[in-house]
């Protein structure tokens, strides 16, 4: 068993039920829904490019805490961005839950994402966490 | 509550403190299931059918006893008339390819619910629309039951089979299956029940029920896991061409051509699992020693009581139907504005181990508009104190939540 309140912090509740990130973009560049079919999240990210940076992000759909979240603090982190930089920094989150990077000094780039580091210690709820990330990944 | 004896045979208890409302999904073991198993193979253990030797017949005899034990206990008329498999899912598998594709024809149609399992409703999705024949679904009203009225409006002529869950492992819900059989019956139709999460839990007499086809898996009644039955009427069986091919369960076989066993064994390709049915048999063992009758009585308590407990907090929505005698102890729920793996995460946290999602029955869910629910499920062993430290945690769950949603 694991201490329940290093998942459900306040960033990560409040992130959950927080609406800045979730809305339609006007003439997104690309669309892609991510499906997690055993839970029944369900999320579509949108994307507007602006060469090679990140000019908007947002997401519709539903599911927990956790994937609501961690898709509302990956647009956070992301916007603004240039592809390459997205890039990097989705597979450092991948790699911090997994457990394949592990070093402060490197995770700290992800800002407030760190914050989901926890769920490493909660394999049910791994696809959750990384459900916008890598639905993301496919769009870069 | 007369169950504290019980619990004391189930050592997992001792081992891991948990408040465990998911015997739907599988139940615990009884040291006595896990000796029987012990025993059998530190003392009988062989490949049956095949060796002249005094093991492989001592394993043979256990395996056939174990076949009768279970005959007995759904009161099958013979007990050839029970197949082994390795659990419910693979004998629904079995009746839809050896029964379905065998008897469906173009434009017939096969009938299910609403409720299916996904394991008796995808095989059915592929086999007729290889044969290129109809799937149609009964639906439930509001308290997830299946009306008279549905019943009459789905199950016409051109029907040749209908497959019925016993009873509902998302809702709970037991449907009127007597009334289902004798409509089926009536256009003509054969009858498949799953019956996952009734045999474990009260009397089924096949024979009364006059199903066709019976599946049940014996992890969910205390049993190992791996060992499941496909009850069907012996003039049936007798009639279906075998699903998995191989050892044993052929008669002769030449270069080009093979002729097949009787059944059950032409059912059974392959060495089986005769630890598993030794295992069934021990369970059929130490719930008739109990009786069925207090099973039932056991687990409705619990039912009630949670049922009252649940309805109680205003957060809470409780599903299925609201006449406590047409639900089994199967409870799903939903904490408001909460996501069911939310709650099972943080139940999980204090000792409770609940089911969220979809319980393997997606269309059900669709049907219900909900993204997912939270399933509490009890079996002999339960006790009030599980149901209070689900309440409880129930609680904490809403508290941590209260003032962000």
């Amino acid at each position: 068993m694991n201490d329940i309140n290093s998942i459900y912090t306040d960033l990560i509740m409040e992130q959950s039920t927080s609406t800045h990130n979730k809305k339609k973009i006007e003439n997104p560049d690309k669309c892609e829904m991510g499906r997690n079919p055993s839970c029944g999240d369900e999320i579509s990210l949108s994307l507007k490019m602006d060469g090679d940076k990140i000019a908007d992000m947002a997401f519709e759909g539903h599911g927990c805490a956790i994937s609501q979240a961690s898709t509302s603090i990956m647009i956070d982190l992301l916007k603004g961005k240039t592809r390459e930089d997205a890039k990097d920094l989705v597979k450092t989150f991948i790699g911090m839950i997994k457990r394949e990077i592990t070093d402060d000094a490197e995770l700290e780039k992800l800002e407030d994402a760190q914050a989901l580091r926890n769920i490493s210690n909660m394999p049910a709820r791994v696809k959750c966490a990384l459900l916008a990330w890598h639905t993301l990944e496919k769009m870069l | 509550m007369e169950n504290e004896d019980i619990r004391k045979d189930f050592e997992i208890f001792n081992n891991t403190d948990v408040a465990y409302l998911d015997s739907a999904a599988t139940t615990q073991r009884p040291k006595q299931v896990i000796d029987a198993v012990k025993n059998y193979y530190n003392t009988a253990n062989a490949n049956p059918h095949r060796g002249n030797y005094a093991l492989s017949l001592k394993s043979t005899e256990v395996y056939d006893e174990a076949r009768s034990k279970v005959a007995k206990f759904i009161n099958a008329q013979e007990s050839r008339e029970i197949v082994f498999s390795k659990n419910a899912t693979e004998a629904l598998n079995m009746l839809a390819y050896s029964y379905g594709m065998q008897n469906l024809q173009k434009g017939d149609k096969v009938v299910i619910s609403i409720l299916e399992h996904h394991a008796n409703l995808v095989p059915w999705q592929r086999v007729t629309k290889q044969k290129e024949a109809k799937l149609e679904y009964m639906y439930i009203n509001d308290e997830g039951q299946i009306t008279d009225e549905e019943i009459e409006k789905k199950i016409t002529p051109g029907t040749k089979i209908v497959g019925i869950t016993h009873v509902s492992n998302v809702l709970g819900t037991i449907t009127p299956v007597e009334k289902i059989i004798k409509k089926a019956h009536s256009v003509g139709a054969v009858v498949v029940l799953d019956a996952s999460q009734s045999v474990p839990h009260r009397k089924v007499d096949v024979q009364k029920l006059d199903a066709d086809f019976v599946v049940f898996s014996g992890h969910k009644m205390l049993a190992p896991l791996g060992i499941g039955v496909l009850y069907g009427k012996a003039e049936l069986l007798e009639k279906m061409p075998p699903f998995l091919l191989g050892g044993d369960m052929i008669e002769y076989v030449q270069e080009q051509s093979a002729t097949f066993a009787e059944i059950p064994t032409r059912f059974e390709a392959g060495t089986q699992n005769v630890g598993g049915a030794i295992g069934l048999a021990a369970a059929i063992d130490y719930l008739q020693k109990i009786g069925m009758e207090k099973v039932e009585k056991i687990e409705q308590e619990l039912l009630i009581y949670a049922k009252e407990q649940l309805e109680n907090l205003s957060y809470v929505t409780v599903y299925g139907p609201k006449d406590i005698n047409q639900r089994a102890s199967v409870i799903s729920f939903n904490v408001k504005n909460i996501h069911p793996h939310d709650v099972s995460s943080i139940l999980d946290s204090v000792g409770v181990a609940i089911r969220a999602g979809d319980h393997c029955a997606q269309p059900l869910i669709h049907y219900m508009h909900v993204p997912a629910t939270c399933r509490a499920s009890f079996y002999i062993y339960n006790t009030k104190a599980d149901v209070d430290r689900l309440i409880l945690g129930l609680n904490k769950t809403y508290e941590m939540f209260k003032k962000w949603i």
